[in-house]
């Protein structure tokens, strides 16, 4: 079974072509501006360096554009939020904790409307339909294409939600809609925020997913096409396209989770060295520890689970201050190939301070034999103490780890650090990323009330027909894990109600076949 | 009396949800809420209890109900006037201070948003001197002081006085049913208490305390120190286990949050696992069924790398957590004080032996 897995990074977009549990080809290509013309280009590449990549059987792409979307404020539509909650909640309008710029952005046109349901799942008021044909009717004469719509504890009762889009749609016909009870969880503002997100990020998600295809189309690969979650699962790109917020995390989800499969590690640190950060971040049985706390993208807070990552600004496109050893955080990012000195550029980047010590051998040797030598070691040094550091703040024990460095940049991580076991270098660690989209899983999910029966007992159901979900969508049974359970009671139902999520992930199945041996 | 400053209010709700030791709801909300006023121009004054006249009139004010509700049923600042001026119909009072009933959780930040939009100060003192699940569980009830009247607002122009209560336990059953019926999450006006009241039966200082460990763990955040320390070091607490969370049993019953939690040990703490039950707060840890802290202690479950403290209803499999504990407020621990708020009060079958004593 051959796959091919696309990530699309600030500064290269890698591409690998797995063959089994084998990485046949790894590519890298410079990320362009338009994005496509990258992904092109890798295609291109890795068409040559395997023929045999004509012929996959599925392709997957991670990409960091929808964040970076909010991030720089880019692409993003504006929104009619519809909030449906009176008469609670009104004092604290939509947005009222989001950075201004990123606000002002999405100019959101806001409509408190009454309903919702209490946590027994009453109703707090019957829903205001007038009020909701209203806002539709404001929404369309304003010119606004995407709506989100939020209701008083709808991950426990989506009905009001889905009343207000059918009426939405019904005013405003082909608008975007998101409604907050498929995205996230209890937690009004920062469900709504999510919501909001996912609705301004509606266009960019079609118009990169059809880019995608296209790009697909020009390089001569007809196969299914994937886009990498948060989770390190994959969805199809046409559901992908309409929910952005899910791949928000999937760049470093993809490169740990690439790590770890080149490896063979599955506790650990994870170093990725890319152009413009390095990111650290922490294994555990194979996939990245997840943050405690509220995760805040572009500024505003989510109750997405990420990985736990610490973002150093040192990457191969790091500038070096001229006078001292520091750098970062700015970086030449996508520039690399013509500004940093061994290209003949004429700006001095932490690429260059590694090929003249000797640890990256690129670009043109002789063009930085002039470095001072004390610079270079004094920049090593304050990188390998930032790293360090980094490494020390991700361990939840003093023992010494084993640290995996992937990513472009990952020659210029030291071999011997403080705190670290041993470093660990694996052919292809340039593309991890790409490999972690490649070897992504499949995913079974079940998101039901159970009732008259008790905790354990609804858990283990839940827990079987997710597993059963998986299976049918291709996952290979042995290889299935839980990577979220969660409960909540639901008191006014009668018989012990509870609401039950149960999300499990395993590999393909067919995955691990005969091609083992060529490793 | 001083003004409180706007630049306060981040670290009041940081403290405040420490010293909720895991409930309380989380003061988020309270401090957009807050925010929102100081940017309209409304500001809080801050009245230490000596400056209270004996005769003075304050208004005891909390946002009631289940934590996990506050997270999707946002209390609106009128919502808890609406309160505090029944009282003053039913009483015929004007009253001349506000203060909270418990400084752990939302309920330290929503006498201020009160406050605000009233023009009354708030004094620098509560009932708890952390958070706790229950009307009968405050000084002032360990005190004997008088329960009633209690008045309760809901958003949906539902008003109730609870007139009389035979006894703490009473007005808690009545109050708290009446809140579950109106959806968990109901503004009330507690029984109003004097000056000389506060100054002899309340917890005093306690708003100045929560800024304080609301500083200190922004110190430790901006200078990258570890601010469990920084926590532990402000409030002379003790450091009880670092673990990650392994399993989370949550039930809702009678409006309260109830269950426990395994949490399994790292680094000094490996190979060991400790469990925390809760009811709304944390109110037990034990290890291999023996008691480690027990309520009225406070017990804090922290993260591990930022210091922020973990709510009972965000407990959440594979969080790193550090398990602290701090002092009681005095009246609390007395053979009276226990009673209402010591182990056996919550069901637990123990008795009540301070980490602080060896």
């Amino acid at each position: 079974m051959k796959r091919i897995g696309i990530d699309v990074g600030g500064t290269n977009t890698d591409a690998v072509l797995l063959d089994g549990k084998r990485v046949v080809a790894g590519v890298k290509a410079p990320t362009t501006a338009d994005v496509m013309s990258g992904v092109i280009a890798s295609l291109q590449k890795l068409k040559t360096a395997a023929p045999q990549a004509l012929d996959v059987s599925a392709i997957m792409i991670g990409t960091t554009h929808f964040t970076n979307a909010v991030v720089e404020r880019r692409n993003l539509m504006r929104v009619g939020v519809i909030r449906i909650c009176l008469p609670t909640c009104a004092s604290l309008e939509p947005l009222c904790d989001w950075p201004d710029d990123l606000r002002a952005a999405v100019d959101p046109m806001s409509f408190l409307v009454a309903g919702g349901t209490e946590y027994d799942g009453r109703d707090i008021v019957p829903l205001d339909e007038g009020a909701i044909r209203e806002a539709a009717m404001r929404i369309r004469d304003a010119g606004i294409r995407a709506v989100a719509i939020t209701a008083v504890f709808s991950p426990l009762r989506n009905d009001f939600e889905l009343r207000a889009k059918e009426i939405v749609e019904e005013i405003c016909k082909g608008i975007f809609i998101t409604c907050s009870h498929e995205v996230g969880r209890i937690g009004l503002l920062e469900r709504e925020n999510v919501t909001v997100l996912n609705a301004c990020l509606g266009r960019h998600g079609f118009e990169t997913v059809r880019a995608f295809k296209n790009a697909l189309w020009v390089a001569g690969i007809d196969a299914p096409f994937y886009l990498t979650q948060n989770d390190g699962t994959v969805l199809q790109a046409d559901t992908a396209a309409r929910f952005p917020v899910f791949s928000f995390a999937s760049g470093p989800t993809n490169s740990m989770r690439g790590a770890a499969f080149l490896s063979g590690i599955e506790d650990g640190v994870v170093c990725d060295v890319g152009g413009t950060t390095s990111d650290i971040g922490y294994l555990v049985k194979g996939f990245p520890r997840e943050a405690n706390s509220v995760v805040k993208i572009g500024g505003v807070r989510t109750l997405f689970r990420m990985p736990d990552l610490v973002s150093l600004g040192i990457g191969g496109g790091s500038l070096i201050a001229k006078k001292g050893p520091k750098v970062g955080p700015e970086s030449v990012g996508f520039r690399l190939p013509q500004s940093a000195l061994v290209f003949g550029g004429n700006t001095l980047t932490m690429t260059d301070i590694g090929v003249a010590a000797g640890m990256m051998d690129i670009g043109d040797r002789s063009l930085v034999s002039h470095l001072d030598r004390t610079l270079v070691q004094a920049v090593l040094k304050s990188v390998k103490e930032r790293l360090e550091d980094a490494v020390d703040q991700m361990k939840t024990s003093p023992e010494d780890v084993e640290l995996i460095a992937v990513g472009g940049g990952a020659p210029l991580i030291p071999e011997i650090m403080e705190g670290v076991s041993r470093v660990v270098h694996c052919e292809h660690g340039g593309v991890a990323n790409a490999v972690g989209a490649a070897s992504a899983m499949i995913s079974g999910e079940v998101d039901q009330i159970a009732s008259g029966v008790d905790r354990d007992k609804a858990l283990a159901d839940a827990e079987e027909l997710a597993r059963l979900r998986a299976i049918e969508g291709g996952a290979d049974e042995t290889t299935l894990t839980i990577v979220d359970i969660e409960d909540v009671p639901i008191a006014y139902l009668p018989g012990n109600a509870r609401r039950v999520r149960v999300r499990v992930v395993g590999e393909i199945a067919g995955w691990q076949p005969q091609t083992d041996a060529a490793e | 009396m001083r003004q409180f400053l706007e630049s306060e209010i981040e670290p009041l709700a940081i403290g405040a949800w420490v010293l909720g030791t895991g409930g309380g709801g989380s003061p988020y909300h309270g401090f957009l809420n807050l925010k929102k006023l100081y940017r309209e121009g409304r500001t809080v004054q801050l009245i230490s209890p000596e400056e209270l006249a004996d005769d003075a009139n304050v208004a005891v004010v909390s946002s009631m109900g289940a934590p996990m509700v506050g997270l999707e049923r946002l209390t609106d600042p009128e919502i808890l006037v609406e309160a505090v001026r029944m009282m003053e119909e039913y009483r015929g009072v004007k009253f001349d201070a506000i203060m909270s009933v418990e400084i752990g959780g939302g309920n330290a930040i929503q006498p201020f948003l009160a406050a605000a939009l009233m023009g009354l100060p708030v004094v620098d003192a509560d009932a708890m001197g952390r958070a706790f699940p229950e009307a009968q569980m405050t000084s002032f009830a360990i005190a004997d002081l008088p329960m009633f009247p209690l008045t309760l607002a809901d958003v949906r122009d539902n008003a109730v006085v609870v007139a009389r209560a035979a006894s703490w336990k009473w007005m808690e059953r009545i109050s708290r049913k009446v809140c579950v019926e109106v959806g968990s999450v109901a503004a009330t006006c507690k029984a109003p208490r004097t000056g000389r009241e506060v100054k002899d039966f309340g917890i005093h200082g306690t708003v100045t305390q929560a800024v304080a460990i609301g500083n200190a763990v922004q110190r430790a955040q901006r200078e990258h120190r570890d601010p469990v320390q920084a926590i532990l070091e402000q409030e002379d607490g003790k450091l009880v286990f670092v673990g990650r969370v392994w399993d989370v049993e949550r039930r809702t019953t009678e409006g309260f949050l109830r269950g426990k939690t395994l949490i399994d040990g790292l680094g000094d703490y490996h190979d060991q696992q400790i469990l925390i039950n809760f009811q709304n707060e944390y109110t037990l840890v034990s290890r291999n069924g023996e008691p480690l802290v027990t309520t009225p202690d406070l017990i804090c479950v922290l993260d591990t790398v930022s210091g922020e403290a973990i709510g009972t209803e965000t407990l959440r499999y594979g969080q790193r957590v550090t398990v602290i504990a701090m002092r009681a407020a005095p009246i609390l621990t007395t053979p009276k004080g226990l009673e209402h708020v010591g182990p056996r009060a919550f069901g637990h079958d123990v008795n009540f032996k301070s980490v602080f004593q060896s």
